[in-house]
C-alpha cells in the first residue's frame, strides 16, 4: 500500500489487494487485464464465463446441456439439506453447476471445451460434472473435434457420494475412446485443481498446461501436513514444482493461453493422418 | 425427474452375466439384518479381517508374486502376480494391509504411493498381453497423502491407472475386501463385475475427512459415514456395487477360510461366465456400466435462477483469491 494512505482510500467494490506484491490494483483495470495483477502478474482466479471469453475465437462458444442439473441421490443433509446448497450455489452463480460446456474455435481448431468454475460449491465434481465432460468428450468424439477442458476444483462432490467417484471412471472411459480415435484433449490445469478432479482427467492431456502459481495437488495442504507432522516447504504443490518434477508440459501465462492452445491444436491437425478431424 | 441410474443391473444383465450364484447377494432384501454405516465401517476397518495375502493364499491353488514397478521401487501397500483358481491361470493385484502394528507399518497401513500404482499397471498389462483374466482385491483407506507421494505424482498415477483398466482388454472382477478409500481405490476399481464383501466399505472420502470439512469435526464421522451411504447394502441399492460376497456370521475376521471359500465360488463363477463374453462386448459392456452412473434432472427444463449481476460486475468483485 502506497506511503501514508489509510485503507479506508481504497474501498473493496473498486480496488483488490494483490496478495503477492500487496499492491493496490483498480479492479476495472485488474478485470480489463484478465485477473492477472498489472505489477507482479499474479493470476487471480477467473470465473468460467470470462475464462470462456479469453479462450475462443471471438463469438465462437455455443453452450451445450445448459439444462443439466443434479439430483440428491443420496439424500445427504449436513448442516443442511444437499439441494439447498445447490440452489443457493445457483441463485449466488447464476450456473446450474460447476462446469460450463460447448463448442467453439480456437486459433480455427474446432474443440468441445469444458471449462470449471470453482465458485460454485469449490468446483466440485459431482454427476453433472461428469455427465457434461463425458457427453462432451463423446461429442469430440462423434464430431471429430478436440477436446480442451480446464480444471479448477477441490475434487470429488461428498455430497454425491461414490456416485461422484464414479465419475472418475465414467469420464475416463470416455477419454481413453478419444485417444484411441486420435484426437488431441489439452488439458488446462488452474487455481486451484486438488484431490479427484486432478486425479482423473487434469492429469491426462496430450498436453497439459498450468497457470503460474496454480496449485495443483493430490491431498489437501492438512492431510499432507498432518501425515507429516511438518510444515511443508513453500511452493510445494504449485504449479513450477510440478513442472520440475515433470507432470507438466508448461506453465503458459494466462494472456498466451488462447494462441498457445491454438499452436497446439495446429500442430496436431497438420501431422495427423486423418485430416477429418478438423470438421 | 429424478433419473437414479443404478446402471450395472441394466447393462450387466443385457449381457448376460449377472451375478445370480446363490451365494451372492444383489438385493438388500437377501440380508437378514442390515448394519449400520458406522458398524461397517469398523468391521472394514477390523485388523483381525483377512487381508488380501490371506485371502488369495487361500483361495488359489498357486500363486507366485511379481514385485516392483521397474522404475522406482517395490511398493509394498500393493502386491500382485500370477496365480491359478482350478487350473485357470489369472493375474491377480491387491492393496495390502498388516494384521499387527509392525506389519502395518511395513505395509504403510494399506496406502499405496505412485510407484504401487504403477506397478499395477505394469500387472494390467501382463494380463492383457497374455489374455489373463485380472482378478483385483480393494483394501485401502486411500493413496498415500504425504509430500512422497505427490512428488512422485500420486493423482497421475491414479489417473493412468483408472484410464488403462477402463480401456484393458481382458476380463476384470474387482472385490472391495475391506475398506474402499476413494481414488486410491478405484485406481483398482474399474472392472466388468466389481464385487464387495458384505461388510466392505467404499467411499468418496474417508468418513472422518468428510466429517471435518462438512460438520468441521471428525468427531462427526459416525453421521458422515451414514450420509455418504457407505455401506455394502447402500452401494448395492445405488449400483456401484454388482452383488455382496455373504460373510460368515460374525464377519470376516471370525473365519477366514469360511470367508475365503465364498469368495473363491464368487470368483470361479464370475470367471466362468466372463471367460464367453466376446471381448468387444466386453468392453463396451464396461464403458456402459460406468457411463451409466448419475443423479441427473434435466427435464427441469426451467430456466436458471436469473443472475444476480452480469458478469461483467460479478467479475468486478471477484478478484480475492
Amino acid at each position: 500500500m502506497p506511503f501514508g494512505r489509510k485503507p479506508n482510500e481504497f474501498p473493496s467494490h473498486l480496488w483488490t489487494q494483490c496478495p503477492s506484491c500487496n499492491e493496490m490494483l483498480f479492479n476495472k483495470q485488474l478485470a480489463r487485464n484478465l485477473n492477472v495483477c498489472t505489477k507482479c502478474d499474479h493470476h487471480f482466479r477467473l470465473g468460467a464465463r470470462e475464462r470462456i471469453e479469453l479462450l475462443v475465437d471471438k463469438g465462437s462458444f455455443h453452450e451445450h446441456d445448459a439444462a443439466l442439473t443434479s439430483g440428491d441421490p443420496l439424500g445427504f443433509t449436513d448442516s443442511k439439506p444437499y439441494p439447498e446448497r445447490i440452489a443457493a450455489a445457483q441463485t449466488k452463480s447464476g450456473e446450474k453447476d460447476a462446469i460450463i460446456t460447448g463448442e467453439a474455435t480456437i486459433g480455427d481448431n474446432p474443440v468441445i471445451l469444458a471449462v470449471m468454475d470453482f465458485e460454485f460449491m469449490g468446483g466440485s465434481m459431482g454427476t453433472v460434472v461428469g455427465e457434461k465432460i463425458t457427453r462432451a468428450a463423446e461429442r469430440a468424439l462423434a464430431e471429430r473435434r478436440a477436446l480442451v477442458i480446464v480444471s479448477a476444483s477441490g475434487g470429488a462432490r461428498m455430497q454425491e457420494g461414490t456416485l461422484a467417484l464414479m465419475q472418475m471412471a465414467k469420464i475416463l472411459g470416455a477419454l481413453a475412446r478419444l485417444d484411441q480415435a486420435r484426437l488431441p484433449y489439452v488439458s488446462v490445469i488452474t487455481d486451484p485443481t486438488t484431490g479427484g478432479v486432478l486425479a482423473s482427467y487434469a492429469s491426462l492431456g496430450d498436453i497439459i498446461v498450468a497457470e503460474p502459481g496454480a496449485l495443483i495437488r493430490f491431498s489437501g495442504e492438512r492431510v499432507t501436513s498432518g501425515t507429516v507432522g511438518e510444515k511443508l516447504p513453500t511452493g510445494f504443490g504449485k504449479a513450477e514444482f510440478l513442472l520440475e518434477r515433470g507432470f507438466l508440459d508448461q506453465i503458459v501465462p494466462r494472456p498466451q493461453l488462447r494462441e498457445r492452445i491454438g499452436f497446439f491444436l495446429t500442430a496436431f491437425r497438420a501431422a495427423s493422418q486423418d485430416l477429418r478431424w478438423s470438421l | 425427474m429424478l433419473d437414479r441410474i443404478t446402471g450395472t443391473k441394466r447393462t450387466v444383465e443385457a449381457n448376460g452375466h449377472l451375478p445370480v450364484d446363490a451365494n451372492l447377494i444383489t438385493e438388500p432384501a437377501q440380508l437378514a439384518s442390515r448394519v449400520s454405516a458406522w458398524e461397517a465401517v469398523q468391521a472394514a476397518r477390523n485388523i483381525q479381517r483377512p487381508h488380501t495375502l490371506d485371502i488369495v493364499g487361500r483361495v488359489f491353488d498357486r500363486f507366485h508374486e511379481l514385485h516392483g514397478d521397474r522404475g522406482f521401487r517395490d511398493d509394498p501397500a500393493i502386491v500382485g502376480g500370477i496365480a491359478d483358481l482350478d487350473g485357470r491361470p489369472v493375474v491377480i493385484v491387491g492393496e495390502q494391509k498388516g494384521a499387527s502394528t509392525e506389519e502395518n507399518i511395513a505395509r504403510n497401513f494399506g496406502m499405496p504411493h505412485p510407484e504401487g500404482y504403477r506397478k499395477a499397471m505394469r500387472l494390467y498389462r501382463l494380463a492383457e498381453k497374455f489374455h489373463l483374466p485380472l482378478i483385483t482385491f480393494i483394501d485401502t483407506p486411500g493413496a498415500y497423502p504425504g509430500p512422497e507421494g505427490e512428488e512422485r505424482g500420486q493423482a497421475e498415477a491414479i489417473a493412468q491407472s483408472i484410464l488403462l483398466m477402463a480401456r484393458l482388454q481382458t476380463p476384470i472382477v474387482v472385490v472391495i475386501l475391506g475398506e474402499g478409500g476413494s481414488g486410491g481405490a478405484l485406481a483398482l476399481g474399474v472392472g466388468d463385475v466389481v464385487l464387495a464383501m458384505q461388510n466392505a466399505i467404499y467411499s468418496v472420502i474417508s468418513p472422518e475427512g468428510c466429517a471435518a470439512i462438512l460438520w468441521r469435526s471428525p468427531a462427526e464421522a459416525e453421521r458422515a459415514a451414514k450420509a455418504m451411504r457407505v455401506s455394502g447394502p447402500d452401494l448395492l441399492e445405488l449400483g456401484v456395487v454388482d452383488a455382496l460376497i455373504p460373510e460368515p456370521a460374525g464377519g470376516a475376521h471370525t473365519d477366514h477360510a469360511a470367508t475365503a471359500a465364498a469368495i473363491r465360488t464368487a470368483l470361479a463363477a464370475q470367471l466362468a461366465k466372463l471367460e464367453r463374453v466376446p471381448a468387444a462386448d466386453l468392453m463396451s459392456a464396461r464403458y456402459e456400466r460406468f457411463r451409466a452412473f448419475g443423479a441427473l434432472d434435466e427435464a427441469g427444463a426451467a430456466p436458471p435462477p436469473p443472475p444476480p449481476d452480469s458478469w461483467w460486475r460479478r467479475m468486478m468483485k471477484r478478484p480475492s483469491s
